[in-house]
């Protein structure tokens, strides 16, 4: 009975090992992989051309500085519109609401995460890039702000879920001590259960983040795919082109082994170590405040 | 003198029980009116409308008066912060928020808008001698609350009530989580404290409802069952029920 129970304990933490050393094989392998199709530019493209400013792959110009600061515009502004926006909507719906108005925005958020991002992408060319067009006065409506506002809308489920459970999460008593103290509601949101809730809150903030960043479909159909550098603010109302839409866009008719196909990955491995920073940061911000606020609450 | 009078309170949660059945009681200036009973009684129910810290739970009903200076605070017009800074609530666990011991301290000033530093600091050591924990914490104010002792904590949310300058403080179950000895300087500062404030306790055990009420009410299930003074209810008890309480016989 015993060594029956100890071999199937032996089993299963085998299986369990196995499945979570795969899971770092197949990261390192994808990893490796990149590095295989993308170094090789580095040989091939000088890195003052790399790091120019056009890019147009059929006359040789491999500049991916356009890409780049076209990515990183898009999503500074889904991020300025995702992170008041979700964390308001989630202090909303766990301090504020009334039950019955809580048990018909959960759902919806959710549901609204799990919307096809092709769905939202179409509404954005048919109903958002024309308004916006309109209401700004612009040549076109997909531009740099039509593309962060879809992936704000993108993001905000996931802040508003994530941040809500985290609110969720901190003792009702907390909020009575602050109240009994005579603190409104606002202030006791403010200065009691938000920092309280503070790591699950960051962490919303950069698994949304972290979802603009990566996101393709969206941006392909409604940033307009210029590839200008963005220098300013300004460039927000003109057409940009992001680093995952140039992948997607033109690695389906570019010759194996090539250059542009060498550069693709080379911006593939760019977009990885992107949001490498971002989660490294994130999670030695969320780890520190976490030992921190360990510290102080536990 | 009478500082409370509850009149014919009826207290009702979403789920449709009554917690509190037409209860009618005066609370007494400058004394310890102790609320004891079994679980479920409505004892911590009765504490919470007396801040109104019941606004936030799902109550569906509350008619009757509670009447505070002659004011009903269950009159929507009342002012709930004000009346809570009138009123202070110390909770059985001690509540601590992430702030160092004097942050703990001037919190409630500060959301006031008070920001003079010596009003502050005169808060601070006033609260703290009355609630008994001045010369243990004197030397270390700016430490994070949470490295006190459980029973310091508890001491120090007596002391976080007591900044706000109130003349009610409601006390539930203060020292559940206490040792002997920490309990013995909670009750001990409650005896001091009662010269200047009105008191209503919900102990955690019969022999310390004993102990520090001047006067007693016994709940049983939202029934407000017997009340009087300290004195009689524990030796004397009127009706049967309180006296099976008492006596040890159930609850
Ligand atoms: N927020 C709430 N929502 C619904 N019902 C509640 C709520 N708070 C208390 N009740 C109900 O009201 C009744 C009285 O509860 P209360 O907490 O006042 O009792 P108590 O005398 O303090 O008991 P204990 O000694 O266990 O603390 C109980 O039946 C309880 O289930
Ligand atoms: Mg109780």
């Amino acid at each position: 009975m015993e060594s029956n129970l100890g071999w199937k304990e032996y089993l299963i933490t085998r299986a369990i090992r196995v499945a979570g050393y795969s899971a770092i094989v197949f990261v390192t392998l994808i990893f490796y992989f990149l590095l295989r199709e993308g170094l090789p530019t580095l040989a091939e493209v000088k890195l003052t051309e790399l790091f120019a400013l056009r890019w147009y792959p059929i006359e040789k110009y491999f500049g991916i500085l356009p890409l780049i600061s076209g990515s990183l515009i898009v999503t500074l502004g889904a991020a300025l519109i995702a992170i008041p926006f979700g964390i308001g909507t989630a202090v909303f719906i766990s301090e504020i609401a009334p039950r019955w108005a809580r048990e018909i925005l959960k759902p919806l958020v959710e549901l609204l995460g799990g919307l096809p991002s092709v769905v939202l992408g179409f509404l954005g060319i048919l109903v958002l890039a024309p308004k916006l067009r309109l209401l700004l006065n612009l040549p076109t409506g997909l531009t740099a702000l039509t593309g962060s506002l879809l992936l704000g809308a993108i993001a905000v489920p996931t802040v508003v879920s994530v941040a809500e459970d985290a609110l969720d999460s901190v003792p009702r008593s907390y909020r009575e001590g602050a109240w009994a103290l005579g603190a409104t509601r606002w202030q006791t949101i403010w200065r009691v259960t938000l920092p309280a809730a503070r790591s699950g809150v960051l962490t919303a903030v950069m698994l949304g983040v972290g979802r603009a960043i990566g996101e393709t479909m969206t941006v392909m159909m409604v940033t307009g795919n210029a590839p200008v550098l963005v220098t300013s603010l300004g460039g927000l109302f003109s057409p940009v082109r992001t680093m995952t839409a140039t992948i997607a866009a033109e690695m389906g008719e570019v010759a194996n082994g090539s250059v542009h196909y060498h550069t693709l990955f080379f911006i593939g491995m760019v977009l990885f170590i992107i949001s490498l920073i971002v989660n490294v940061t994130a999670s030695a911000v969320v780890f520190r405040s976490q030992k921190r606020a360990e510290r102080v609450l536990s | 003198m009478n500082k409370i009078e509850i009149e014919n309170l009826t207290l009702q949660y979403s789920d449709g029980n009554e917690s509190l059945r037409n209860v009618s009681m005066g609370i007494r200036e400058n004394a310890i009116t102790v609320l004891f009973g079994p679980a479920g009684g409505g004892k911590s129910s009765l504490l919470r409308c007396l801040n109104r810290l019941n606004d936030m739970a799902d109550v569906q009903t509350a008619v009757g008066r509670i009447m505070l200076d002659g004011e009903n605070i269950l009159d929507p017009k009342t002012d709930v912060i004000a009346l809570r800074r009138k009123v202070g609530m110390v909770f059985a666990r001690p509540v601590v928020l992430p702030l160092s011991i004097r942050g703990n301290l001037t919190y409630g000033l500060e959301v006031m808008g008070e920001s003079r530093r010596s009003k502050l600091d005169d808060a601070v050591e006033r609260s703290l001698k009355q609630a008994a924990l001045w010369d243990e914490v004197k030397d270390r104010l700016d430490d994070q609350a949470i490295a006190l002792s459980g029973g310091q904590q508890q001491r120090l949310c007596v002391a976080r009530s007591l900044a706000l300058e109130p003349e009610v403080i409601l006390l539930d179950e203060p020292t559940s989580g206490l040792d002997p000895i920490s309990t013995a300087k909670v009750e001990a500062s409650l005896q001091e404290l009662k010269k200047d404030y009105t008191i209503i306790l919900v102990p955690h055990s019969v022999q310390q409802a004993a102990r520090a009420a001047d006067f007693a009410a016994f709940f049983l299930q939202g029934e407000l069952v017997e009340y009087a003074e300290g004195k009689s209810i524990f030796t004397t008890p009127v009706n049967k029920r309180t006296e099976d309480y008492v006596t040890g016989r159930f609850g």
